[in-house]
């Protein structure tokens, strides 16, 4: 284990550990580009390259960057035109269009985006926009009298790509993808997607008109990679004012990763994310991150959620579960109605009359419309005006596991409702 | 004042019986007249003449003079057989008369005293070659010679005259006569300017000389205005006409004056001339007054252009200038009342314009369609002088949109003073947006040019690169060809249809065709005609497609349906003059509408008689009038069909080479990897290029170090597998062990099920069971779901909305086998 609770003076720590925290949590939560790239440094210079090209010699592309979610598909976006602004040449030049699919979601709206981003719109003098098709008109219009070597190059970068091929007829693909293939102003479009079936969702026209260049992003490390990259990013910067601290700090670090292997199960699901939950509880006390922490975020991160809300629901809503969960076994799974819930409890009730109060009907359906609120059980068909509450047919949400496991975390819960619920027939 | 120049310009009037035949010259002062022979007048009734125009050499194009080879003296003219002037003038028109004798080619000139009186002719230009008088011509003009005797005759009278004639009353009465007619001149070609646009016959008769190149302003052309048939005024005597004048300056003096005092003023002129206003035009009570008036207005800028020739020093200056053309014209109107001083600068104002459009001319002998625009400046700037300050250079010589406000008013013809001041500031304007130019900002620092072999192949290659020829579509060409200039040369409409899979170079081909046939237009070996592109891809309707066309033709910008109701006012109707439509619609099957009215016009117009359209329809399925037309649409688009097979191999292969133009960029063999692969594909073109187009980026970026920079065939298969490999083996494989874990049970409940579709529960409890056999801990619910959309938002799976929790079902969005396969590797 990693050593812990070093005795220091509380106050020099508190500013210590308030840096820290601040450092950790611009570097997760905030889109920042000062960290390193992992592992994707083919991409990084395929996409590099590709908007050199643009801005340089006007070249007119089109790309499309796919990977899962948590990827770092903006991330690599982002570094490469942080490395480009870095040249004057193309600071100055360089003209950027962000697009994403979920604000921009018709053309007409992406028409007027691209418009204003473009700084085009005073063009239009005291009209500022007109309609859909004067708009699209005097884009294209507008990029038309460009040519390679003399207008500024432009660079679309559409986020949710696979959201822009809902559009109708495509037209604004259409017509990007024209441009970039036509000798116009030089252009570049840059997709973002998590979908990679997005090809096949193009036009054919739009298709062939696109470069077919992808840039995949799998994020296929090992563990080892992993524990690398967690080590780097949990690392605290030579610049940090406490060397002293920062030193102590890292080593900790070090020395804990080697041990841990906790993460082995999902190491692969998302980097940071949960090192977040684990940060919390880096206190003034309890300064250094153990791996119990880890664990404990870890188990925090993973808890079903249906199952947490089980835990607090009364005994006869227990009851009511534990009676749909029977009758889910009985009837394999087909939809029950609440008579037959009912029924069930009645059955449980007359067996066990001692130990549970036998509350009226009303009470018990006062009870059944609470889980349906919080919708553990849900109605099989939109609920009509017609039929009988009592009679609608339903599903239950939970699966047989979560019951169970939720029954045994229940605090105080009657021995013979357990027993009733891991069998029907035992009161046979 | 009279220095200015020295120009000799012989008219010759054709009289009826009435009058012989006479020549006039006016020369006098160094200034220029036009020369016609009068053959015919007819004075009693109608005053006009039939004329004979002799031309001098200042009218010869300055390219044309060398072919004389020799040096011309200002006594001699030429025997004008330039067709297209019109030898219909006003007597009014007529100055005075000169003496021209013919002579011989091979005779000098005699020594005469009286130079101002008498000319020579020798050789007849037709313009385009001089050539020695015929015998017949050169007997004929003996004769007239001895017929006439020697007593000059002027003939001044016209509605323009008045004008002048107050001014000679001020000046010699001849220079005055001389300004006049060189006012007629100018008047004739600023007519015939305005005539470009208009429909009548006679009028687009001038619009084509001028095209023609002739460097001459339409000096010989009728005026217009004093023709007999056009109006009652025309018969007035040309005294009459002044009185008339007169009253109207009484009636609008002030302001009349004003307006031309600001024009000179824009030129330079003494400051002290006060400013002028459109109003005053309106005030003008009778039409005709107001006619007169503009005709004079037109006819100044002549007088200056006999100033001119002596300023031609000022070539620098451009287009733009015309527009103070009209300003000047204006000017001139002013003279009735301004004193002689006024007269002078606008002269010499005039004079510069003048210039400037003797420029014009020869700027429009090269090019035909530049001409338009710059009509359409002077005209324009004629009517809206209040405006012109704001006119730039730019649109002048561009938007040809100017048209269309200025065309109602100019269809009127006559020139009602109410509707000028109205129409005017319309298209100067700000606020409208179609005179906006938008564009990209230019960039600050130039491009780079290609610094290798690799570089420069790839410029080469890309899609948009036009080469001078498209290779492999020599046939498709020449039947477009072909149909088209058919077409052309029949003055008839008609449809084609032409199919093909993306990629296989349609629109390049129609657009070759387009510009061959636009060179042969302009070499006059076809008919001229107009070429229209609308795409239906960018349009955001199907019914836009009417606007757009309709503001190809005439710049007006209006809704759709009342684009379509005036474009079939346009197709129906007969215009004589209307010059051929090629339309291209790309695209085709995006204007289908459920009605199909708008391929319905589309194929109707070229149907009728007038309407001198030629579609080039452009899809790529080859059935589509047969899938989606309704039998009415499809019959009108016809049977001339051309349908462009995807490439082959060796076509690819040679688009390739072509483009690469003997670079060693590429190996022999790799660009046969290439051609093979797409064309066993595809056959898209685009997909070629832009393989070989990432090909040299691979080697580039591989082959750093050593310098064999050419592109293998390795770099064509590595180009090949990224574009074309598919995607999911290798998410699979990148994916996260409880994804697969998921992917797995998946396949486990599938086959359990024989159903290729689960609920999440179902698979839920096969993944659990998949855990304990692996020895893993197994996922909470919560977990799984999240498993479950991560698959589904890359597309690995179908699921349905996640609301359903449990009871969600799941399916595969690839083959189990290569789920199989992508997870037995590991």
């Amino acid at each position: 284990m990693s050593k812990r609770k070093l005795k220091e003076t509380s106050s020099a720590n508190g500013e210590c550990i308030s840096q820290v925290q601040r450092i950790l949590r611009e570097r997760f939560c905030h889109h920042c580009t000062t960290g390193k790239l992992f592992g994707i440094d083919q991409q990084y210079k395929h996409l590099l390259e590709l908007l050199k090209r643009t801005t340089l010699h006007g070249e007119s592309n089109s790309a499309l960057i796919i990977g899962p979610r948590g990827s770092g598909k903006t991330t690599l976006l982002n570094h490469v035109l942080k490395e480009l602004m870095e040249i004057k040449q193309i600071r100055e030049n360089l003209l950027k269009v962000h697009l994403n699919g979920l604000l921009q979601t018709n053309d007409k709206v992406a028409l007027k985006e691209i418009t204003r981003q473009l700084h085009l719109e005073n063009v239009v003098g005291d009209k500022v926009f007109g309609s859909f098709a004067e708009n699209l008109v005097f884009l294209l219009e507008a990029l038309r009298k460009g040519d390679r070597t003399s207008s500024c190059p432009v660079l679309f970068v559409l986020d949710e790509f696979d959201l822009f091929v809902h559009h109708k007829n495509q037209t604004l693909l259409y017509n990007l993808f024209d441009i970039s293939q036509s000798a116009q102003t030089p252009v570049t479009v840059i997709g973002l997607t998590c979908r990679q079936d997005v090809l096949e969702l193009l036009e054919k026209r739009v298709k062939s008109r696109f470069s077919h260049r992808q840039i995949y992003l799998m994020n296929s490390f090992d563990f080892k990679q992993y524990i690398k990259i967690f080590k780097e990013q949990l690392s605290l910067p030579a610049e940090f004012p406490d060397e002293a601290f920062a030193q102590k700090w890292n080593n900790n670090i070090q020395v804990f990763k080697v041990l841990n292997t906790f993460s082995r199960k999902t190491f692969k699901a998302l980097r940071a994310y949960k090192l977040m939950l684990a940060l919390r509880n880096v206190t003034v006390h309890h300064p250094l991150v153990a791996v119990a922490d880890l664990l404990e975020a870890s188990k925090q991160r993973s808890v079903d959620s249906q199952a947490n809300i089980v835990h607090g629901l009364s005994v006869l809503e227990t009851c009511l579960i534990i009676a749909m969960k029977h009758l889910n076994d009985v009837y394999e799974g087909e939809p029950f109605n609440f008579q037959m819930v009912y029924n069930e409890f009645q059955k449980f009730i007359q067996r066990k009359a001692h130990c549970m109060y036998n509350f009226e009907k009303p009470v018990v359906m006062k009870a059944f419309e609470h889980l349906l609120q919080l919708e553990l059980v849900k109605p099989v068909e939109r609920p009509t005006v017609r039929a009988q509450k009592e009679y609608l047919l339903m599903k239950l949400l939970l699966d047989n596991n979560q019951i169970m496991d939720a029954l045994q975390a229940y605090p105080n819960c009657p021995t013979d409702v357990k027993q009733w619920a891991t069998s029907s027939l035992s009161w046979l | 004042m009279n220095t200015r120049q020295q120009s000799k310009r012989i008219y010759a009037w054709f009289g009826r019986p009435t009058s012989s035949d006479r020549k006039l010259r006016t020369l006098q002062y160094k200034q220029q007249g036009f020369f016609a022979k009068i053959l015919l007048t007819n004075c009693a009734q109608q005053k006009h003449a039939i004329v004979q125009w002799f031309s001098h050499i200042t009218e010869v194009p300055q390219n044309k003079r060398k072919l004389l080879k020799r040096e011309i003296p200002r006594q001699e003219v030429f025997f004008d057989q330039v067709s297209g002037y019109d030898t219909d003038i006003a007597v009014e028109t007529i100055i005075k008369s000169v003496t021209v004798i013919p002579l011989h080619p091979g005779e000098t000139l005699p020594i005469v005293l009286n130079t101002e009186q008498t000319f020579y002719v020798k050789q007849s230009w037709d313009g385009k070659c001089f050539k020695p008088l015929s015998p017949d011509t050169f007997s004929k003009l003996k004769e007239a010679n001895k017929k006439r005797g020697d007593s000059p005759k002027f003939l001044p009278k016209s509605p323009l005259y008045p004008l002048d004639v107050i001014c000679a009353l001020e000046e010699e009465t001849e220079r005055v006569v001389q300004s006049v007619t060189k006012n007629k001149d100018v008047e004739m070609e600023i007519e015939s300017k305005h005539s470009a646009s208009k429909s009548s016959v006679s009028k687009e008769r001038h619009s084509r000389r001028i095209a023609n190149g002739m460097k001459t302003p339409t000096a010989r052309k009728k005026l217009q205005l004093n023709s007999p048939t056009k109006s009652p005024q025309s018969k007035l005597s040309g005294q009459d006409v002044l009185e008339l004048l007169d009253d109207c300056g009484a009636a609008s003096e002030p302001s009349a004056t004003k307006r031309k005092v600001k024009f000179t003023g824009i030129l330079g002129s003494p400051p002290k001339m006060s400013c002028r206003n459109d109003e005053p035009k309106s005030k003008f009570g009778s039409a005709e007054c107001e006619q007169s008036l503009s005709d004079t207005i037109r006819l100044s800028p002549y007088i200056k252009a006999r100033d001119s020739s002596k300023e031609e020093k000022n070539l620098h200056m451009k287009e733009d200038s015309i527009c103070l053309i009209g300003h000047q014209k204006v000017g001139s109107v002013s003279p009735v009342l301004t004193p002689r001083s006024h007269r002078k600068c606008a002269l010499r104002t005039s004079a510069r314009i003048a210039e400037q459009i003797s420029l014009l001319n020869i700027l429009e002998a090269e090019k035909e369609e530049d001409f338009l625009p710059s009509s359409d400046a002077s005209y324009s700037s004629s009517e809206e002088e209040e405006n012109e300050v704001l006119y730039t250079p730019k649109r002048n010589s561009k938007s040809r949109r100017l048209f269309s406000t200025p065309k109602s008013s100019r269809k009127s013809s006559v020139h009602t003073p109410a509707k000028t001041p109205k129409k005017t500031p319309l298209p100067t304007t700000p606020k409208t947006p179609r005179n906006a130019t938008p564009e990209i900002p230019k960039r600050s620092h130039v491009a780079q040019k290609p610094a290798n072999i690799l570089e420069e192949a790839r410029l080469r290659l890309h899609v948009s690169a036009v080469p001078e020829s498209l290779p492999c579509r020599e046939e498709e060409f020449q039947d477009i060809y072909n149909f088209v200039e058919s077409k052309l040369i029949d003055g008839t409409g008609g449809c084609m249809y032409i199919s093909g899979v993306p990629g296989t170079g349609k629109t390049a081909t129609v657009h070759e065709v387009i510009r061959c046939l636009q060179q042969a237009a302009e070499n006059d070996e076809l008919p001229s005609f107009q070429f229209i592109e609308i795409n239906g891809m960018k349009l955001t309707d199907p019914h836009q497609a009417y606007v757009q066309i309709l503001e190809f033709l005439t710049g007006q910008k209006v809704t759709a349906t009342h684009a379509a109701t005036l474009l079939s006012k346009l197709f129906c109707t007969p215009g004589p003059k209307r010059k051929t439509t090629v339309l291209m619609v790309d695209e085709l099957d995006l204007l289908w509408t459920r009605k199909q009215n708008v391929m319905y016009n589309l194929f109707d117009w070229p149907t009728q008689k007038h309407s001198k359209l030629i579609i080039l329809a452009i899809a790529n399925t080859m059935d589509l009038p047969e899938r989606i037309m309704m039998n009415r649409v499809a019959s009108r688009l016809g049977l001339t069909r051309m349908s462009f097979q995807p490439y082959t191999y060796k076509q690819l292969q040679q688009i390739i080479s072509s483009r690469l133009s003997n670079m060693k960029a590429f190996e022999e063999d790799a660009i046969q990897l290439v051609s093979r692969k797409v064309a066993a594909l595809s056959g898209d073109a685009r997909r070629c290029l832009d393989i070989c187009r990432r090909a040299t980026e691979i080697c580039e970026f591989a082959s750093q170090k050593n310098t064999s920079r050419v592109v293998r065939m390795a770099h064509i298969t590595e180009a090949i597998d990224e574009m074309f490999s598919s995607p999911y083996i290798n998410a699979i494989r990148s994916a996260s062990l409880h994804e697969q874990v998921f992917l797995k049970a998946i396949l486990a409940e599938f086959r359990r099920a024989g159903v290729e579709e689960a609920t999440l529960q179902q698979v839920y409890h096969q993944h659990v069971a998949l855990c304990r056999i692996e020895g893993m801990q197994s996922p909470t619910v919560s977990e799984i779901m999240a498993v479950c959309s991560r698959l589904g938002a890359c597309r690995l799976l179908l699921v349905e909305s996640s609301n359903k929790y449990l009871h969600m079902r799941v399916r595969l969005n690839i083959s189990q086998d290569d789920v199989m396969y992508a997870l037995k590797d590991e």
